[in-house]
């Protein structure tokens, strides 16, 4: 049967099997649109925003570990997706990202709403497609979503000029994809696997620091397996927070920059560090000279670039960290003979233990000011974990990170690599829509969340009833932090006061607005605000001057943290070291 | 930290709109170098090859070696540098004859000596065609530089393995999941 553009990009899309579309219309993909009008099995989910679009397609992403869709308009409609293309790329993101192009003839003429999307976006993404030839389309979408879900996953873009869209041919959808220059590792070399094995077995202090590979790779239960069969200290970045359940007894918290005193601790005396799935971003390495600096190396990643990328690495193992995982433990069981082999870990573990009791994640109490991280607290206590969290970029990313436990994977939507502000409120509508019965909530910033602040139109408009908690310090107040600590308390642009009333403006939206400006309301609004059904704005008015603890100043070594403002120390000699670290 | 060396790259890439600025964006988003870059359509014209001079210690080696693998519509890269290989490059050069008395006579000389090629002339220039390795190259431009060179076109290099290495030749395109020679940085 001969079909248009349109309609074989929804037949592919439904061969894909998908079901959600995440865009924004616009001249060139108005038959696109026209089509999908007519098709009611693909759902369009209209955002107030591309931006938003996008990262909304990465929570749904992210929540399902399935290929997040997304189709805009030409021109603007295209490079209003950039940001969220680098962000889905920094952080392994699966997408396919379809734009509208002016038809092919005019392509380089400076055409109505033309944008060289393809130059633009090389570098933001896995991969990227012009569709020339109608022909072409249906190996073109098979070809995306498999470079998009594959190898390291990464969002993929195709642009669709005006004339292919309309042009008809023959459908075929191709049954199989296979691209000779595309051929990721999934098994990993069984000889590296016995070498690691036999590292492990001969270490004293082996620590595991796993990462957002284990959540793309749904490596989260033989994860779990090797942390309890081989008794091995394991800490998450952020992005693998999740990976293993919070609250278990060998979870060390997360390292790096604002992780715990425990993981950091254990990182710099390990004698083998099993690096799974992460990429040793400078954030978590800190002074990368001193990073775990007595280890012996074993890394397994599915994309050889991240190793030795930035760091020394023995026992490289390219491949799937689930299959990787399950040989490594069926290795272990084999030269180990029996779990007691792992009992001589026992004292480094209650080592790690007396770390985790030295400094303990704290915070002080206030009866006449909401602390950030009390709220927080309440909020696990309320939901035990059993529920969906985004958050935008700044603090109150990391008290999320620090005082939520989250209990399974896929419940935990951040922007890591990136630091994006404005990803996390549309991130919950994603995750919401896959998940219509889940409890959503996009913790955010007072800063943050204006930057998507249009998208309570699309929760009101689909009654979505995400759940938006906004700390509200009056700050910038990662930007604040900062300049407190290296800039002389020197707040240049970071002092926001004159923000809306945001429950007017949740109001104004159409959602729910509730406000906590004392800690003994804290409790009332999470009652209330989750009781109901629909979307809810809880803002709660948080003390302006509270900082992220522990710290480690950019570029200084990991245990090098810092418990309090370097401000609120007496020895000036103390505060100086810390400023020019 | 090992030492920064030069390095020739052969890269086979699908012959496909956009390829070149992938692999040349590549280089400049990452801050790698690239000193020479020739490309043209191989045997089987769905492939293109590229010949890349580049330079860098062990560890950019290795990051440059598989970020080029890891785009998508790279077929396959081969430093050649770890091979025993041959490079050349033509350069075209326009040199004046005419400044001082026997020029003229001094320039059709040095062709000669180089095996090199006068492909057009005009009463004061010749246009000078020499095809060889870097060595080859150098010593001819030192040659001709006393005449008065006005314009040098470079090809940029070609390389290619030796045939005897090329049957055990190893391809770096799989993983590097073995041993490696790499040393800790
Ligand atoms: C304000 C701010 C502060 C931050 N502070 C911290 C901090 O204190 N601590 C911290 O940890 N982070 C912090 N981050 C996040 C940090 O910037 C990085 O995003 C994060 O550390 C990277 O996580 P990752 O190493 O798990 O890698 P990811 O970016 O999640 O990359 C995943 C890795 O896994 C590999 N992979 C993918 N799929 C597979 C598979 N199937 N099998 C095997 N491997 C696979 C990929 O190739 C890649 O190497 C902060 C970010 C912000 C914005
Ligand atoms: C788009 C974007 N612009 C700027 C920044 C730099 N930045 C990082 S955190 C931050 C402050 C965020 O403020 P807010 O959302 O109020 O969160 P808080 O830190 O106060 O919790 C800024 C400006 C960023 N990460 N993203
Ligand atoms: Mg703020």
């Amino acid at each position: 049967m001969k079909m248009n553009g349109a309609e074989m990009l929804l037949e592919s899309l439904k061969r894909e099997k998908v079901s959600h579309i995440f865009g924004y219309p616009g001249g060139v993909v108005l038959p696109i649109f026209d089509a999908l009008y007519k098709d009611p099995s693909l759902q369009v989910i209209l955002t107030r925003h591309e931006q938003g679009a996008v990262h909304a397609a990465e929570g749904y992403a992210r929540s399902t570990n399935t290929v997040g869709v997304v189709l805009v308009t030409s021109g603007p409609g295209a490079t209003n997706t950039l940001t969220g293309l680098a962000d889905a790329n920094m952080d392994s993101i699966p997408l396919v990202v379809i734009t509208g192009q002016v038809p092919t003839k005019m392509i380089g003429n400076d055409a109505f709403q033309e944008a060289d999307i393809i130059g633009m976006s090389r570098s933001c993404t896995k991969h990227n497609f012009l569709v020339r030839k109608i022909a072409d389309l249906p190996k073109i979408i098979k070809e995306a979503f498999y470079i998009a879900r594959t190898g390291r996953p990464g969002p993929v873009l195709i642009d669709f000029p005006k004339d292919v869209i309309l042009e008809k041919a023959e459908f075929h959808y191709p049954e199989t994809v296979s691209i000779r220059s595309y051929n990721p590792t999934i098994q990993g070399n069984r000889w590296q696997i016995r070498k690691a094995a036999q590292a492990i077995l001969k270490a004293r202090k082996p620590v595991l620091y796993a990462g957002g590979g284990i959540i793309s790779s749904g490596a989260h239960k033989e994860l779990l397996e090797l942390v309890n069969l081989a008794n091995i200290p394991t800490t998450l970045t952020l992005m693998g927070l999740g990976a293993i359940p919070g609250d278990s007894p060998r979870f060390l918290g997360m390292l790096g920059m604002h992780g715990t005193y425990a993981a950091n601790m254990a990182i710099h005396h390990a004698d083998v560090l099993i690096a799974v799935g992460v990429r040793f971003d400078d954030r978590v390495t800190g002074k990368i000279a001193e990073f775990s600096p007595h280890s012996k190396v074993i890394h397994i990643d599915i994309d050889p670039t991240s190793i030795r990328k930035n760091f020394h690495v023995e026992v490289p193992i390219v491949g799937d960290a689930k299959t990787i995982l399950k040989d490594l433990i069926e290795e272990l069981r084999e030269i180990s003979g029996s779990e007691d082999a792992f009992r001589h870990f026992d004292p480094w573990v209650e080592q790690t233990h007396e770390w985790e009791k030295e400094h303990p994640l704290v915070y002080s109490f206030d009866k006449e000011v909401i602390k950030p991280q009390y709220v927080i607290e309440k909020i696990y206590q309320y939901t035990q974990g059993d529920c969906i969290v985004s958050t935008d970029v700044g603090q109150h990313q990391m008290w999320t990170a620090q005082f939520f436990k989250f209990i399974s994977p896929n419940t935990w939507l951040t922007s890591g690599g990136l630091g994006t502000m404005g990803y996390g409120f549309p991130a919950a509508i994603g995750a919401q829509k896959a998940f219509p019965n889940k409890r959503v909530i996009a913790i955010t910033g007072e800063g943050s969340f204006l930057m998507n602040v249009q998208e309570l139109a699309t929760v009101v408009s689909l009654d979505l009833p995400v759940k938006i908690v906004i700390l509200n310090n009056q700050y910038l107040g990662m930007v604040r932090q900062w300049q407190e600590f290296f800039y002389g308390s020197r707040y240049s642009s970071s002092f926001i006061g004159q923000s809306p009333d945001f429950v007017k403006l949740a109001e104004a939206f159409g959602a729910a607005g509730l406000r906590a400006t004392r800690p003994e309301q804290v409790e009332d609004v999470i009652l209330d605000g989750f009781s109901r059904r629909g979307p809810v704005l809880m803002e709660f008015q948080v003390d302006p001057e509270e900082n992220v603890f522990p710290m480690v100043p950019a570029g200084g070594s990991n245990i090098e943290m810092i418990f309090e403002s370097p401000g609120e120390k007496d020895d000036p000699k103390k505060r100086d070291s810390i400023l020019t670290a | 930290m090992s030492d920064v060396r030069k390095h020739y790259i052969q890269i086979l890439v699908e012959n496909r709109f956009g390829v070149l600025s992938r692999v040349a964006g590549l280089f400049s988003a990452r801050g790698f170098n690239i000193d020479s870059l020739s490309v043209a359509p191989g045997i089987d014209p769905s492939v293109s090859q590229m010949t890349i001079e580049t330079q860098g210690d062990d560890h950019v080696m290795e990051q440059i070696i598989k970020q080029l693998n890891k785009l998508i519509d790279v077929i396959k890269v081969v430093d050649l540098t770890e091979f025993s290989f041959l490079c050349r490059e033509t350069i075209l050069i326009r040199v004046n004859t005419t400044t001082r008395p026997g020029d003229r006579e001094e320039a059709f000389r040095i062709v000669e000596i180089f095996r090199s090629k006068i492909v057009d002339s005009s009463p004061t220039t010749y246009t000078i065609e020499v095809t060889g390795d870097e060595d080859k190259i150098e010593a001819i431009l030192n040659f001709l530089k006393p005449l008065g060179i006005k314009d040098v076109i470079r090809s940029g290099k070609v390389a290619i393995a030796r045939e005897d290495q090329r049957a055990s030749g190893k391809s770096s395109k799989p993983a590097v999941d073995g041993e490696l020679s790499y040393p800790r940085s």
